[in-house]
């Protein structure tokens, strides 16, 4: 289902400032006027099979996002190669294509279409994903004047609302309310029973534990492990005790 | 062919978005205006009044009908800065969303300029509402002037994929633009009839100045109501669709590269 061979991301660096002319020409020669390189993930490898739910853990700047931006398809490998079978739907970032001018009803085509559907698509699953995100009364307002577990809600509707073969979530969940987080919950349950890949990524290790089957545990872009949940998710745990002794 | 295939391929799929964004430039450029839309057609419309009276003493003697003739060229040529102006921008301005989820990068840059091209055929309005007070005559090759405003939007859709790619590793490139636009402006007769120029200077306009070759036909059409040289019409198209094809070779090369720089 996905692939991951020997993957390397590169990312770019470079400071805006270059405060004297001496600088800029060191930099000019070294090639770094506008990049310097940073190595986000190396040489990853992972194998996800149809059905399996796996949990990216590790500390914060470790790379688990760039990896999920590289599953996604919204960076290009640098070195290795990304293959993934199947439809994805990346939940990188709630409502990352609302424009907060917009009103409710016009951002939910607007976020829509940005995920692929067709208008006709959205129309028929309107009443659906209002219903989902129970923002009857707020349809017509701009989403300006939206909470951040408003918007957060109107992206989960939006973006699960079609069975995708793939869900990939960053974890973005944690601005929702206790009610919505658990209707969330129940959703990805729902999909993961019914076949859908998840990826998921959380500093929530029980939440890990209890929806995932597998997991990986990134440290400074390279995999530290890789298996069964409990057993990697024990060892980061522990590592992460060792830090503070 | 194989580049225009593979990068227009996923056109089909995400068609709705570029209707949803053009619809959304069009709600929000005039939303909490009284006049709304009609702005689309008074602005050209003010600017042209006051044109016209700066300029028409200076060149009524070689002019006639002045209004037509300056806004002929000038919602041309306002199209043109505009669209590929916007488009420049499209790429920064949807970094946020560019990083977090995958859509063709193109996508943003066409939608500008299709909702320019909105724009446009609005201010279009303009232009007849001022043939029909100035009782300028209306000849069949009017209806020719669709022609011309198909050339020019695949013409700045190719020249705004180039600087939208441009802009993105070379932020210095908007502010260069505005001074080529500038110059551009004063080389295409726009209210100032093209025979007061000295005579290899026009020649100079006529032969590399791309826009001058819209301009002259949109005239042509419109203004003079005639039919158009075979050179300027033949001349027209292949300046748009050769810019389109360099536009779409730079940016397909350099796109994968895009998230690294914004």
């Amino acid at each position: 289902m996905i692939e991951v061979n020997d993957l390397t991301i590169r990312f770019n660096l470079a400071s805006e400032k270059v405060d004297n002319l001496k600088e800029y020409f060191i930099k000019l020669v070294k090639k770094e006027l506008m990049f310097q390189e940073f190595l986000a993930l190396q040489h990853i490898n992972l194998k996800i099979k149809k059905g399996e739910a796996w949990g990216l853990i590790g500390t914060n700047g470790s790379g688990k996002s760039t990896l999920l931006k590289a599953i996604s398809g919204i960076m290009k490998p640098y070195k290795g190669e990304v293959i993934v079978r199947g439809e994805i739907a990346p939940l990188i970032e709630l409502g990352a294509g609302f424009d907060m001018n917009l009103t409710a009803r016009e951002n939910i085509y607007l976020n829509g279409t940005v995920l692929g559907h067709s208008k006709k698509f959205m129309d028929e699953h309107f009443d659906e994903i209002v219903e989902f995100a129970d923002l009857h009364e707020f349809l017509d307002s701009p989403i300006k004047n939206f909470s951040s577990g408003m918007k957060a809600r109107l992206g989960f509707s939006v973006a699960t609302m079609v069975n995708p073969d793939i869900l990939v979530v960053d974890e973005i969940l944690a601005v929702g309310d206790a009610r919505f987080r658990k209707k969330c919950n129940i959703r990805m349950e729902e999909m993961l029973s019914g076949g859908t890949t998840l990826l998921y990524v959380s500093h929530n290790i029980d939440s890990v534990k209890k929806l995932c089957d597998h997991a990986i545990w990134i440290n400074r872009g390279k995999t530290m492990m890789s298996g069964e949940v409990n057993a990697v998710c024990d060892a980061y745990m522990e590592s992460l005790e060792q830090d503070k002794k | 062919m194989d580049a225009l295939k593979s990068t227009f391929g996923t056109l089909y799929k995400y068609k709705d978005l570029v209707v949803q964004l053009v619809s959304r430039d069009l709600k929000l450029k005039y939303r909490r205006s009284f006049l709304g839309y009609v702005w689309s057609v008074l602005n050209p419309l003010l600017i042209m009044i006051v044109m016209t009276v700066v300029f028409s003493t200076m060149f009524s003697r070689n002019i006639h009908n002045f209004p037509v003739y300056l806004l002929t060229g000038r919602t041309l040529f306002e199209f043109m800065t505009t669209s590929t102006n916007a488009a420049m921008r499209s790429i920064i301005a949807n970094a946020s969303l560019i990083k977090k989820t995958y859509v063709p990068k193109y996508i943003f840059t066409l939608a500008k300029v299709t909702s320019c091209l909105v724009d446009f055929v609005l201010s279009l309005g303009a232009l007849l509402i001022v043939m029909i007070v100035t009782r300028a005559e209306f000849t069949p090759y009017f209806f020719l002037f669709p022609l011309v405003v198909i050339q020019i939007y695949i013409f700045c859709l190719g020249l705004g994929l180039f600087l939208a790619q441009a802009n993105v590793f070379f932020r210095d490139m908007q502010y260069i633009y505005k001074a080529v636009t500038t110059a551009w402006m004063y080389l295409s007769a726009i209210f100032y009839p093209i025979t007061s120029l000295p005579e290899n200077l026009q020649h100079f306009i006529k032969t590399y100045n791309p826009l001058y070759y819209y301009i002259q036909q949109f005239r042509d059409f419109i203004y003079e109501g005639q039919m158009t040289e075979p050179r300027v019409f033949i001349m027209g198209w292949v300046i748009a669709f050769v810019t389109l094809g360099i536009g779409i070779l730079t940016f397909r090369r350099s796109q994968d590269r895009f998230i690294l720089y914004i």
